[in-house]
């Protein structure tokens, strides 16, 4: 990065707009996590720039004081491929909802992956629509209640993480939205990755659909029931730290270190590196313990990349400089 | 090579319609091409209309397959393809039935003899054989056994299939219409030789069919006589032939090599708007940035993407295609972004008729968004024009700060015209809005005084970091408000700015007379059309007829009301049931129109309106 870059704090990237999402939701963290992890990242300010979807997520450009697009439901990540090819010099983020990128907008999401254009996408998954007023969405669970499922939910919930993997996604993590340090981290990392990264918070909406990820992000049961994976280290959980994952067959198995005869060298341990996605996807579908982190981390080339490269040879070979060497060339005759 | 000197008497004409038909593998678009680029570099004005089936390779033989090539030459300002034909090439029974009845009493009528067998006949639904049953008396018939003329004359060439051999009959009847109309095979045997470079075979077939079609002509007792088309008077200058869709691509590459901001097109294919995307991927050289993107609105999306991030940002695309951009190109109205949204007009509803031309998304491109959100609408009107078009859609999004959609269709789209070739140098400046020097006192909605369009901040600038987006702005910082005063001045705002488009568009003018019996008005693709109904009428001394044609829809020229006062009568032709006669009358009150509407899926003809603006005078 550039050594010229102001040394930021956390206050230079907020706004002068007063943040109006509900008290105690998850969405304060994220972007105080966010307006912490800028300044780390060495980005000038004016080289930032936000675009969101539509939904209670979608309000956070609002709230940084960057460049920003609250834009139209869904589009977000296509709006975001245009900002970044027009100007690859640019951080561009994707902030996004269950609602916006799952239903509406999946056709942009998994094609925004698929490409690997090189920007990031915050997935704010509260397994709820909030902004209209707690209708299910394509992440909620089978049998959950909600304003338009009363008697419960028959939609099967979508995976964000299977999904975007399913379309080649080369970056994916998954976090607690009640976990401040590590969405700092995770945002630095992401930033760093070239290609798309897609962060997955598991956020909780205080309104809607309170505690829902409870099971796996409260404090008291939080070390037990997730496992934070980090690239080159043993996959182990647990208080005590003696709970980990080994391969059975096809199949993740939980042990538990130091009975049968398992101990630590027997833990299967993290690559987030690996081209082949395999394990990335059974991680990613684990639901004890619940795998949290950068769980796929697999440096590709990007499409402004490949598009550069192509131009470059075009360029190189033509004979067109000018319009004018266009206009004028093949069929052309005189009138006199 | 063929030597063109006949001493058959030569018949000068001032203008003749050609068709070719056939199957649509006949290969007919191709031969039509060839001979109206043979024509336009012998002098000729030339207009051609391609008229082929959706499907790609309808069954063979059928109806429904059959696709088509008009071109009308002629040593006269050649203003459409023409509607009745002088001379038809009929490649099957089923291109003859489809087409019979556009070919003028008396005229020419080319078969290929070996096409009409039992099986075709019958897939053309003819009980009886039209060449045995004396059912084209009225017409002159030259019947060619054009496919084994072909084979035979290709008898000992090496390394051709069957297919290939077939296939190559299309340049028998190439050959013949060069010779009857004088002109020389050498550009398309040229054409042969660039186009199949590693196929030395290919080329020397079909330069051997070319030659024996022609050849075939010339000592043919068949042909009674034969027509010289003499060069047409044109003003002085360089010319190449373009195709509508080709100019739209080239007047935005000449907007974005005049402003040097790199030109992004996001897009889906659709037809008939596709070709404007295959020919600005070509040019990577002149730094354009195209997106095919999943979908209609990822197309546009993107675009406003890119606009926002300073590009010259265009997104293309046909009727179904700018009902899904709708949504979108509201976020672009109101953030107040630059953007070209091109419309090929294609035949609706829904699907509708994907080949075929009409005007009937005018009120959609008017209206078809939710909210009070009104944006430029331009209509190009000739082929060659599309390149001004497009470029003035480049100089008024970036001037005005606003979305433009631009209007063409499938017929001027497709259709092909001598384009006398303008450089960028010669083209009109084109200002912009964006702002690089930060002072305190800047907000981002910040207008310019006289036309209103904001400021354009992009990022990567220092101290402009900024927010927009699709809810209400407040009317200076950009930020969301609630307010309602404000979103009632902002409305109206929106609206102003683009009425304050009228003090930079040129006034209306009419042709042929400034006052009279009947104004003939008309919009976009059906210029041609019109202006040859028009002119012949003129020519016939009804010299009451004018004629005023729109290119500026949204807003309309200021002097509109003026010049329609002047007339006692005014009829506004569309293809389409009336859609801007409703927008003009939504705009002046008092107006009487009578209309002229269409809604086949094809052109006008000359002779149609000719016969209804009559009518009217009498």
């Amino acid at each position: 990065m550039e050594a010229t870059v102001k040394k930021y704090t956390f206050k230079d990237f907020a706004s002068d707009q007063e943040v109006r999402w509900c008290p105690g939701c998850d969405d304060y963290v994220i972007l105080r996590a966010m307006q912490k992890a800028l300044p780390e990242m060495g980005i000038k300010k004016e080289n930032v720039v936000f675009i969101s979807g539509i939904g209670c997520s979608s309000r956070f450009p609002y709230y940084m004081n960057t460049y920003g697009m609250h834009s139209i439901h869904g589009r977000a990540p296509a709006i975001a491929t245009g900002v970044k090819m027009a100007n690859p010099d640019l951080s561009v983020w994707v902030i996004t909802g269950d609602g916006d990128s799952m239903a509406i907008g999946g056709n942009h999401f998994i094609h925004v992956l698929r490409r690997n254009v090189n920007l990031n996408i915050i997935l704010f998954n509260n397994e709820i629509y909030g902004l209209t007023k707690g209708q299910f969405s394509p992440t909620s669970l089978i049998g959950q209640k909600t304003k338009s499922s009363p008697y419960g939910n028959t939609q099967p919930p979508f995976s964000p993480g299977e999904l975007a993997i399913g379309a080649q996604a080369r970056f994916f993590a998954r976090i607690g939205g009640n976990t401040p340090k590590e969405l700092t981290q995770i945002f630095i990392e992401c930033e760093k990755f070239k290609g798309t990264s897609l962060i997955e918070v598991l956020q909780n909406c205080p309104i809607f659909n309170d505690g829902c990820f409870d099971k796996f992000t409260d404090k008291k049961v939080r070390e037990d029931k997730q496992l934070y994976v980090k690239h080159g280290e043993p996959m182990i959980f647990g208080k005590e730290k003696d709970k980990g994952l080994v391969l059975n067959g096809l199949k993740l198995e939980v042990v538990t270190v130091g009975e049968n005869g398992i101990t630590e060298k027997d833990i299967l341990i993290h690559n987030a590196k690996e081209q082949d996605p395999t394990l990335h996807q059974m991680l990613v579908r684990l639901r004890y313990p619940l795998v949290t982190g950068i769980i796929r981390s697999f440096e590709d080339v990007t499409f402004e990349e490949r598009k550069n490269a192509l131009t470059a040879e075009v360029k190189s070979k033509s004979k067109f400089s000018k319009t004018d060497d266009l206009f004028f060339s093949g069929d052309i005759y005189q009138v006199f | 090579m063929a030597t063109i000197q006949s001493h058959k008497q030569h018949e000068i004409l001032e203008a003749v319609i050609i068709r070719f038909v056939g199957d649509s593998g006949d290969g007919m678009q191709l031969t039509g091409t060839q001979f109206s680029d043979t024509s336009a570099m012998f002098g000729n004005d030339i207009a051609t209309f391609p008229n082929y089936p959706a499907e790609i390779r309808a069954p063979q033989g059928s109806l429904y397959g059959v696709s088509g090539f008009q071109v009308h030459i002629g040593s006269v300002q050649i203003s459409t393809p023409g509607d009745e034909v002088d001379l038809l090439v009929a490649m099957n029974p089923a291109g003859l039935k489809t087409n019979l009845h556009a070919v003028k009493p008396g005229h020419t009528i080319i078969v290929d003899t070996d096409a009409f067998t039992k099986k075709n006949l019958e897939k053309a639904q003819y009980d009886s054989n039209p060449l045995e049953d004396n059912s084209l008396e009225n017409y002159r018939v030259i019947e060619v056994a054009m496919t084994s003329l072909t084979k035979e004359t290709l008898k000992g060439v090496e390394g051709l299939d069957n297919k290939s051999i077939t296939r190559s009959k299309n340049m028998f009847a190439l050959g013949m219409v060069y010779w009857m109309y004088n002109r020389s095979p050498d550009h398309t045997i040229g054409f042969f030789n660039k186009k199949f470079k590693s196929r030395p075979e290919i080329i020397e077939a079909n330069t051997k069919v070319l030659n024996a079609g022609l050849y075939f002509a010339e000592t043919l007792e068949l042909i009674p006589n034969a027509y010289t088309i003499a060069p047409a008077k044109m003003s002085a200058g360089t010319y190449r032939i373009i195709m509508g869709n080709t100019a739209t691509a080239w007047g935005f590459l000449a907007a974005s090599e005049k402003t040097g901001l790199e030109l992004f097109l996001g897009s889906y294919p659709i037809t008939p708007a596709s070709d404007i995307l295959h020919e600005l991927v070509k040019h990577k050289h002149f730094g354009v940035k195209a997106l095919q993107a999943e979908d209609e609105i990822a197309g546009i999306t993107a675009a406003i993407g890119a606009s926002f991030a300073g590009g010259l940002a265009i997104t293309t695309t046909s009727g179904p295609g700018l009902a899904l951009k709708g949504e979108a190109l509201g976020l672009a109205m109101i953030v107040e972004l630059p953007l070209v949204v091109v419309n090929v007009q294609r035949g609706g509803p829904s699907t509708g008729l994907p080949t075929k031309t009409e005007q009937s998304d005018l009120l959609q491109s008017m209206y078809g968004r939710n909210g009070e959100s009104p944006v430029i609408v331009i209509a190009a009107s000739t082929p060659a024009n599309c390149f001004d078009f497009a470029y003035q859609a480049a100089k008024m999004t970036l001037e005005h700060m606003t979305p433009v959609i631009l209007l063409s269709d499938g017929y001027i789209a497709n259709g092909s015209a001598p384009w006398k070739i303008r450089s960028v140098k010669d083209m009109p400046e084109i200002k912009n809005n964006i702002v690089s020097k930060y002072h305190e006192n800047w907000h981002p909605y910040d207008r310019n005084k006289e036309t209103l369009a904001r400021n354009w901040a992009i990022p990567g600038t220092p101290q402009f970091e900024h927010r927009i987006g699709g809810l209400e702005k407040d009317k200076i910082t950009g930020n969301v408000s609630y307010i309602p005063e404000n979103h009632e001045y902002m409305t109206k705002i929106r609206a102003e700015k683009i009425k304050r488009v009228q003090n930079y568009i040129p006034d209306l003018s009419t042709e042929f007379t400034e006052e009279g019996d009947l104004l003939v008005v008309g919009w976009g693709g059906t210029y041609g059309s019109l202006y040859t109904a028009v002119k012949r009428l003129n020519e016939e001394g009804l010299n009451g007829i004018g004629l005023a044609h729109f290119n500026y829809i949204n807003p309309l020229p200021k002097n509109t009301e003026t010049v329609f006062s002047k007339f006692k009568k005014i009829i506004v032709c569309e293809l389409n049931s009336g859609q801007f006669a409703k927008i003009l009358k939504i705009n002046f009150n008092n107006l009487d129109l009578l209309q002229y509407n269409k809604v086949q899926g094809l052109p006008f003809g000359n002779g149609e309106l000719a016969e209804k603006f009559k009518q009217l005078v009498k």
